[in-house]
């Protein structure tokens, strides 16, 4: 009575198929995978948010391992994530903004109401390089190794809990 | 607190209104006076996925990203970029998320040959139902059922001859 086995195929399917589908339930639908990781900066020429005589490009992010905060003053969650990114800074991580879709006044004055925990920011008014880094919301942030790769993507706000157990970890590991 | 009809449509009113505000964001629709790009554009905008929303094309969606997305598609028409450097352009960016037709790539192949080869398995398996089913009917008979299926063959016969006499 051999084929009496097949009569189980079908539950098998199911049994499969269910655990998948159950699996979907739990998964975050806003969650991407970045398209950036393991590609090298894009290429921008822009001036920086302090000094609008001051040109920068990719290059300003070789030589040291980088966390590339998207953000602007014009979102209330940047505002929310810049306790977070003080407290990156007092720890050591070298830390540079884009100032997207900003203007320079709105900028520097978000910089002087809630602290300033960034070396240097790169200010994208039209928001070309946000796009050339696939950013559809700030804030996000990206790690970039001293080589000038993206490592690590992360969309939307850094919490308090994502500075000890996923950032600095981040950033040690492509030290 | 009873819903009077008023109530129901002071509520109707303010959902129609909603609604419209949602759509108003979607109006900065660039336009071309070439109506081959024109086409070309729609097309783009309705096949690519905005990546901040969790289901809209870019052509439906109000916000900010689809807004930037349209113009980046717009200039890139006008610049003579073909339809696939311009999705190659937005996979780069956003990822394969923002194409609502998949590629044909090595990790997409269950996706496009699954419901092929579920369908081709449930040939099969009919397939598979019908010969077993098949072979059992074929399966010998032993002496006694052969000489029970001939003495009931005759009797049929037998009737059959009859009914027909009558006629």
């Amino acid at each position: 009575m051999k084929k009496r086995y097949w009569l189980f195929v079908p539950l098998l399917i199911f049994v499969v198929l269910a655990f998948l589908l159950w699996q979907g339930l739990g998964r975050d639908p806003s969650h991407r995978d970045s398209a950036l990781l393991e590609k090298p900066f894009p290429a921008f020429s822009l001036t920086t948010l302090e000094n609008d005589e001051r040109t920068v490009d990719a290059s300003l992010l070789e030589g040291q391992v980088t966390l590339v905060n998207v953000w602007g003053e014009w979102c209330p969650t940047c505002k929310r994530e810049m306790p977070q990114l003080l407290t990156l800074a007092e720890r050591g991580v070298h830390l540079v903004g884009v100032d997207y879709k900003d203007t320079r006044d709105k900028g520097q004055g978000f910089l002087e109401e809630f602290g300033n925990p960034f070396a240097l920011n790169i200010f994208d008014p039209e928001g070309s390089l946000g796009f050339d880094l696939g950013v559809y919301g700030a804030p996000e942030s990206f790690i970039v190794d001293a080589r000038g790769n993206i490592r690590y993507h992360h969309t939307g706000y850094i919490t308090p809990e994502d500075v000890e157990d996923v950032i600095l970890p981040e950033i040690r590991r492509w030290q | 607190m009873a819903v009077t009809p008023k109530a129901l449509m002071r509520a109707l009113i303010a959902a129609v209104a909603i609604l419209l505000a949602a759509t108003a964001g979607a109006d900065d629709l660039h336009r071309f006076d070439d109506p081959a790009l024109q086409a070309r554009y729609s097309e783009l905008i309705a096949t690519l996925r905005c990546p901040k929303c969790e289901n809209q094309a870019i052509g439906d969606s109000g916000s900010p990203i689809a807004g930037d997305m349209r113009t980046h598609v717009a200039r890139a028409l006008r610049r003579g970029d073909s339809d696939d450097d311009i999705r190659q352009a937005m996979v780069e960016r956003f990822g394969d998320y923002v194409l609502y037709r998949p590629r044909l790539e090595w990790r997409t192949v269950a996706l496009w040959a699954g419901p092929g080869v579920g369908v081709l398995l449930g040939l099969a398996a009919i397939a598979a139902v019908i010969r077993s089913r098949r072979d059992e009917r074929a399966e010998a008979l032993d002496d006694d059922e052969q000489q029970r299926l001939d003495t009931l063959l005759s009797r049929h016969q037998g009737n059959d001859d009859q009914d027909r006499s009558h006629q």
